[in-house]
């Protein structure tokens, strides 16, 4: 068996997957020589898989993605089960930036290929999980992603090398027995086993990963769904015709998405039952913790609800018929009718099962099993060298951004490929360094346009590292904001000189279950009250040295980050283009002057040219352009619109005037008054207020 | 009453431009420990600033104290800055510069020092030494025993003015001071900043500054406590200045004559009068009434009782009270008022109605508006462009699908800009302008890309800031414009770059007509120069280099390159050696072996060049052409080796106007013209002038060259920090920061100044005042980094100079980004 590290690594599809092997052949590594070891291994051909596949294909890596299927995405070719993903797929923006429309494009992976966009896969603003697939093969197979497909990776453990990269290597074992050494394993292979909650009676309970699409077999039933989510959503809407009614019970109230902003929360989509709870048909929704339940099944193989307290009373009679229902008591009780049907649909949890407890996926608490244990950097805190993607990294930003979701972890992906870039190739974070003059356009550009900002809000951020005197700066797109502290040793950049995080946020009040997000004034219009804005809008968080992983631990309660010498939020836009010069642009670049002592204005040649025979100290706009002869010359046109707002003197008009009063002899009085004289003697300089400081 | 209120606004307004603007020109003397302390008078009070005299000529806190000069002036102070030199050590002179301190003494005795921060502006300048000075007259307390304790000493003797602000140095305490150099020997003045004791006397609205006037003179019985007025305007020096007068006044007068007629120094100070109808048969209640009335209007308007026994004229049956207002030509008001209440509600109505009224002319005040008003020019003039119709068809606008393929099928000039970019919207317009010059004439392509719109575009060329000119020819490598943004500069890049450079020339007469101009006739306008470099045929490395530094400057000047068997021929014409570069100047016909003219014309375009000989300028400012006689004399003397020292040029006003803006900053008048200055840029920045009365001959030039060089010649001016931009903006942000809520003239410094401080006490002063002395100038850098700080803010108005934080209750309350806020403060 070991020997077969020789064998094609594109074994043949189809009969092979159906060998099932004892779990118990394989639990132990094969011994004998050790497979020459790969760099990066990715569990799982799914988005995330693919994703990750793609980046580290485009940078020449060693990588190899194991897939258990014969085709990328298999999760999609049963969920959901309903088959309508409810991911938009928003083919028209109206705009022709790239970038900027994958804000709306919630299915496509990130490639430099532009067929490769879902749009092209689907008409549908909610497209069929079909497509999806279809769309994951292609992107797998067009760009030439290496997947090993029919790999039922069964076993994952570490083997200790000192010459690993980090001090060990993965050791994953197939269905086969065959062995595979990583220096670095990925894990992509999303939550897969269906949440389940144990009381008693819960062998009377269907699930939603099986449970009948055929709306035709609930026709006149009474359901009574377990769950509130999307899935639980998604199984009533489809039956919502035919049954008597639906009753859905869960432990909290009903999360809205549009009230939470939580994509992964209950979406307007899939909520035809609140419609018809609320205009009083028969359908319903109930709060109750599901560990106090218990369904007892009568003679008539209909199901009661009753509390597992009265189970336990009387423990020795287990009849239906005789244990105490809470109807018996309590005789308006809500649920005293009988169910034909009991439906789970409680989510899903990440399978630990293939990994050794030796990599510490899991904190061992049994309340914890719905995702593994990571870092913000998406490394398990268990394990180095481990990385988890997709949606089973969302607890990084469970129930806060996207991270669960195609649309965000497809982001999150490409900065764990920074990561280990730098950690492992010695390729620093990518980073453009541009003048500060080009610091206020630098960020109005990525607000609007930057997709994984907006996608990841609050999660991934742009930072800005200034050089310096603040005469440069380096910009760096979507960085895991909570690993600011180690930003240095992550990215191999420095940020000596104090930095800016461009992100992305929500009011702090405005998202919430209980929220009325559609109350009057919910959203500002003036640049005054741009602290106010409650809808997604770009917020510039100014610091003068790195936060400390103290800082960010006991950041404020929901602050993305911790406290900034200064903060600017920009003025939320109906819209979302934050590019109007006074209501935007103007207040961020105030904001930027005065962290940085500078002036950020910029100016025409014939400014610069005054100011450079009347000042020692030119603004950085004249510095940077019209001293290096690169001055902005302006036009007539322009320039009388300069004089008419005060802005621009017209020193033609004053020399005219000259003339005038010149040949008045005798006069002395004040010539060519400026119409803006400007501030006669300024309150404070830069220098001394430095000292201050 | 409205026309006196106004005639006060005027004066506060009047008062504080004439202090702003008298600062200005009062500088402040400059002198040595030595000098200083012989000018001290006994008796006389002088604050001294002693600083190293390396230290930097400006600062904050001097711009402060020159500000301060003469406000204090006022009130017999001296103020001086003495620089500590080395010979003469005295022991005010810190050991480091930031150790400065300033000194007040009475006659030579120090009184006091302060260290420079408590000093933070001119209201806490002249707070602080009036505090000083006024040592016995202002009583400094704690507690509201030691309030009591004054209070028990003074009854039956004296009347206390007794006043809370909220920090000291700030400019209620200015003005609570000011009063007290005026009155403070006439009442006990006394002060507080413990919020606490402003507490405990039963004040409501803690967060302001509170006057009150206490009547002790009047208690005879050491029991009863002191009646209270409390001051209900704004703490200004004036409004201090006209309460106290009103307390003056005695409470109620008898008169017995036309109510039209009686003038009482209320009305001159713009408060109303109210007169008690009385009869003799209820004069004794109507007095108690009156009484009762006047206690109530203390402060707020005039109370008379009206005898209308002994009366000539009629008053109206019924009436029982006259209502006069301070405002010239406004009718009394008879009024039926039943009970005091009623008067007195009648009183407050009315000047409350003028105060709502006043508001309402506070909207429309378009100064308020500061948050909106744009400060960056380019921007500015973009946007107000924005609406008119540029001739954009005249250039491509390529996409995604397009670029590649146009870039590859003809030569093509790409600017890469961005629809919101104020710079590169600026420059489009430049570029729109190229295309209108070129239209039909040139073969390269003009064309554009929205960067907005195509991200993916720029990115793949490498676009990372707008705007960007590139030029594509056949497809490849691309080459950057780094010319200047202008019309002109990029057609002659486009026009240099028809010919592809350096030319390679072939025979001897080639070269010649090269020379003259006459091989690129067309070209030669674009190019001031035309380069030939001269090798002969085996200088192998020296071509190659020739060649790649031809190819570089490709677009900005005319290279030739010439290295055929008979090069000798040329260079020993030109009397070179090879290898050799020639220059031909054609504006002048002749060839020259340098690139810059001895005696250039500056221009806006030219300048940076010219500067980064790093030398004085040497300008003439002419207003037309040059006088030839100085050309020739200037002309003359660089040949004799006098200006190498610096970078002697002219500056044509016809051509380049703005000069007069420099004359302007240099002169403050625009002086005769010419003139002739020097003007070290590089070094220390001053500005000499060439003497007026002297006529520009070598020797007068000769002479004063000398002079400035011996250090003879005074600078008329020297570039300032104030001048710098980084100031002015720093202002306007400043503004930024305390505009949520706050209207302020981005004209007007004082309202500035005033904001600034006013705005920021109460937090300080509620929790900790020291800490706000200190770190004041880092609070206006905290909250001018853009805080959106208005719910902090009630907004006040522009007349009653300062400003107001609404208090600790709204934080909490709305939103962690008042916590953020709080928080940042205390850092």
């Amino acid at each position: 068996m070991g020997l077969s590290a020789a064998a094609p690594l594109w074994g043949p599809p189809g009969l092979l997957l159906t060998i099932a092997l004892h779990p118990a052949l394989s639990v132990r590594p094969a011994k004998g020589p050790a497979p020459a070891p790969r760099d990066y291994c990715v569990l799982g051909a799914g988005p995330a898989g693919l994703q990750m596949a793609y980046f580290l294909q485009r940078a020449g890596r060693d990588y190899a993605v194991f897939e258990r299927a014969p085709r990328p995405g298999s999760f999609f070719t049963r969920y959901p089960r309903h088959s309508k993903l409810i991911s938009i797929n928003k083919r028209f923006t109206g705009k022709a930036n790239a970038e900027f429309n994958l804000r709306h494009d919630w299915n496509s992976l990130l490639s430099h290929d532009p067929r490769l966009l879902f749009r092209h896969y689907s008409r549908a603003y909610f497209p069929d999980a079909r497509d999806m697939v279809r769309y994951l093969g292609d992107f797998a197979d067009r760009l030439g992603l290496r997947v090993l497909y029919n790999t039922t990776i069964t076993y994952v453990t570490l083997d200790k090398d000192r010459q690993a990269w980090n001090g060990h290597y993965f050791i994953l074992t197939d269905q086969t027995g065959q062995a595979y050494r990583c220096s670095v394993l990925l894990v992509a292979t999303g939550l897969s086993v269906p949440n389940q909650v144990n009381f008693p009676g819960s062998e009377y309970v269907e699930g939603y990963e099986s449970v009948s699409v055929d709306p035709e077999d609930f026709v006149g039933q009474n359901v009574l769904i377990l769950g509130r989510g999307n899935s639980a959503f998604e199984t009533a809407e489809n039956i919502l015709g035919v049954t008597n009614f639906i009753h859905m019970l869960s432990r909290s109230r009903v999360r809205l998405s549009w009230a939470t902003h939580y994509v992964g929360d209950l979406r307007a989509i899939n909520n035809g039952l609140l419609d018809t709870y609320q205009l009083k048909s028969l359908d319903g929704l109930l709060e109750s913790d599901l560990t106090d339940l218990a369904i007892v099944k009568d003679h008539e193989g209909k199901f009661h609800v009753t509390l597992k307290f009265f189970l336990e009373e009387n423990n020795t009679n287990q009849s239906a018929d005789s244990i105490t229902l809470p109807q018996d008591n309590s005789d308006n009780f809500a649920m005293r009718v009988a169910y034909d049907r009991v439906i789970r649909c409680l989510g899903w949890n990440f399978d630990f099962s293939i990994f050794n407890k030796s990599l510490r996926l899991n904190s061992g608490n049994p309340f914890d099993t719905k995702y593994p244990l990571i870092r913000a950097s998406y490394e398990s805190k268990g394990t180095r060298g481990l990385f988890i993607l997709g949606t089973a990294s969302h607890s990084v930003d469970y129930r806060r951004s996207a991270g669960g979701f195609i649309h965000g972890f497809r982001y999150t992906a490409r900065a764990v490929h920074r990561l280990l870039e730098h950690r492992h190739h010695g390729a620093a974070w990518p980073s453009t360094e541009l003048p500060v003059t080009q610091l206020t356009s630098a960020i109005v550009r990525r607000v609007n346009e930057a997709s994984g900002l907006y996608q990841m809000f609050s999660v991934l951020a742009d930072v800005v590292l200034l050089k310096e005197n603040a005469s440069a700066f380096e910009y760096l797109e979507e960085f895991p904001v909570l690993m600011l502290p180690q930003l240095e040793t992550l990215t191999g950049r420095k940020a000596r000189h104090g930095l800016f995080v461009v992100n992305m946020e929500y009011g702090k009040n405005f998202s919430g279950p209980d929220k009325d997000v559609f109350f009057h004034g919910r959203s500002v219009g003036y640049t005054e009250d741009a602290w106010q804005s409650n809808f997604l809008h770009p917020v510039i968080y100014y610091y003068r040295q790195l936060p400390t992983e103290q800082e960010v631990r006991f950041r404020p309660a929901h602050w993305p980050l911790p406290r900034p010498a200064a903060i600017h939020h920009i003025l939320e836009d109906f819209l979302t283009d934050w590019t109007a010069p006074v209501g935007h642009i103007l207040p961020l670049r105030r904001f930027l002057e005065n962290c940085l002592d500078t002036d950020l204005r910029s100016f025409y040649a014939e400014s610069c040219f005054l100011f450079a025979l009347t000042r020692q100290k030119l603004p950085p706009f004249c510095q940077q352009g019209y001293l290096r002869r690169q001055g902005l010359a302006s036009t007539q046109s322009l320039r009388q619109h300069g004089v008419e707002s005060r802005l621009l003197r017209d020193y033609a008009a004053m020399g005219r005037h000259l003339e005038d009063s010149s040949q008045r002899p005798g006069n002395h009085g004040p010539v060519g008054v400026p119409p803006d004289p400007g501030p006669p003697a300024p309150v404070q300089s830069l220098d001394s207020n430095k000292e201050e400081l | 009453m409205s026309s006196s209120f106004s005639i006060y606004r005027v004066g506060i307004s009047f008062v504080i431009t004439c202090i702003f603007y008298k600062s200005t020109v009062d500088s402040l003397p400059e002198l040595s420990p030595q000098k200083y302390f012989s000018t001290l008078q006994p008796g006389k009070a002088s604050l001294a600033y002693f600083c190293q005299a390396d230290s930097p000529s400006t600062s904050v806190f001097l711009e402060e104290l020159n500000k301060a000069v003469r406000p204090l002036q006022d009130y017999g102070i001296s103020v001086a800055k003495v620089n500590c030199i080395k010979e003469e050590m005295s022991r005010y002179c810190g050991k480091e510069k930031d150790s400065m301190k300033a000194y007040l003494f009475r006659g030579n005795i120090l009184l006091r020092e302060f260290p420079t921060d408590t000093l933070f502006d001119v209201n806490a300048i002249v707070a602080h030494v009036l505090f000083a000075l006024l040592f016995n007259e202002v009583k400094y307390i704690t507690t509201l025993e030691d309030l009591q304790n004054i209070e028990n000493a003074l009854k039956g003797k004296e009347n206390i003015v007794f006043s809370y602000v909220r920090a000291i140095g700030i400019p209620e305490h200015r003005a609570v001071m000011e009063a007290a150099f005026v009155y403070g020997t006439i009442y006990q003045f006394v002060l507080t900043t413990e919020i606490a004791l402003l507490e405990s006397i039963g004040s409501e609205d803690i967060e302001y500054a509170h006057l009150y006037f206490f009547h002790c003179k009047l208690v005879l019985d050491l029991t009863q406590q002191c009646r209270r007025t409390l001051m209900e305007q704004p703490l200004t020096t004036l409004n201090i200045h006209l309460f106290i007068k009103t307390m003056k006044e005695p409470l109620l007068t008898e008169v017995a004559e036309d109510p039209q007629q009686v003038s009482t120094v209320h009305l001159q100070l713009g408060l109303p009068l109210i007169f008690i109808v009385s009869q003799q048969a209820t004069y004794e209640a109507d007095r108690r009434t009156a009484e009762w009335v006047a206690w109530r209007l203390l402060g707020k308007a005039g109370v008379l009782l009206l005898l209308r026994d002994s009366l000539e004229m009629n008053i109206p049956q019924h009436a029982n009270v006259v209502f006069k207002r301070a405002e010239k030509g406004i009718p009394l008001e008879f009024l039926v008022l039943h009970d005091v209440e009623s008067i007195i509600s009648h009183v407050e109505n009315n000047m409350h109605m003028e105060e709502i009224q006043d508001e309402d002319d506070d909207m429309e005040d378009p100064d308020s508006d500061i948050l909106d008003i744009q400060d960056d020019e380019v921007a500015e003039t973009v946007y107000r462009d924005r609406k008119r119709q540029l001739p954009l068809e005249l250039t491509v606008e390529l996409t995604e699908e397009t670029f590649n393929v146009t870039v590859m099928a003809s030569d093509s000039l790409v600017l890469f800009y961005a629809g919101w970019h104020a710079v590169s919207m600026a420059f489009l317009q430049s570029y729109i302008d190229v295309a209108i010059k070129l239209k039909g004439t040139s073969a390269m392509l003009l064309t554009r890309v929205n960067c907005a719109d195509w991200s993916g575009v720029c990115a793949k060329q490498n676009v990372t800031e707008f705007p960007v000119v590139k030029m594509y020819k056949e497809g490849k490598n691309p080459v950057s414009y780094t010319g200047m943004l202008g019309t002109e500069d990029l057609l002659k890049f486009i026009q240099l770059n028809r010919i592809s450079c350096p030319v390679i020339i072939t025979s001897i007469q080639e070269a010649e007509e090269y020379l003259s101009g006459e091989l690129y006739k067309d070209l030669i306008s674009y190019s001031s120069v035309s380069v030939l470099g001269l090798f002969s045929p085996t200088m192998t490395t020296a071509k190659e280099d020739f060649t790649e530094a031809g190819n570089h400057l490709k677009g900005y000047v005319i290279t030739g390159i010439y290295s055929e068997e008979d090069v000798l021929i040329l260079s020993n014409n030109n009397a070179a050696t090879l290898p050799a570069l020639l220059l031909a100047r054609h504006e002048e016909g002749k060839i020259e072996s340098i690139l810059l003219s001895t005696h250039p014309e500056i221009t806006v375009e030219n300048l940076p060049t010219y500067l980064r000989l790093q030398k004085p300028l040497l300008i003439l400012f002419s207003d037309g052409s040059m006088n030839p006689q100085y050309e020739k004399a200037i002309l003359t003397l660089a040949k004799q080796k006098y200006l190498d020292m610096f970078t002697p040029c002219w500056l044509n006003l016809k051509n380049t106007p703005v000069g007069r803006g420099i004359l302007q900053a240099y002169f403050d008048l625009v002086p005769p013209l010419p003139v002739l200055v020097l003007v070290n840029l590089h070094s220390g920045g001053q500005v000499y002038a060439f003497p007026s009365d002297q006529a520009i001959t070598e020797l007068n030039l000769i002479s004063w060259l000398k002079k400035l060089e011996a250090g003879l010649e005074n600078p008329i001016s020297k570039f300032s920090i104030l001048f710098n931009t980084y100031v002015e903006s720093q202002n306007y942000s400043v503004i930024y920061g305390l505009q949520n809520g706050c209207c302020v003239s981005r004209r007007d410094n004082i309202n500035l100044v005033h904001l600034h401080q006013s705005s920021w006490v109460t937090r300080y002063t509620v929790n900790e005042q020291l800490y706000f002395e200190r770190k004041f100038f880092f609070s206006i850098n905290v909250l001018s980094s853009g805080f959106c700080c208005s719910a902090l803010f009630i907004r006040h108005r522009q007349s009653k100079l300062s400003i107001i934080l609404e208090g600790p209750r709204i934080f909490g309350m709305v939103n962690e980004y008042h916590w953020l806020h709080h928080v940042s403060f205390q850092l």
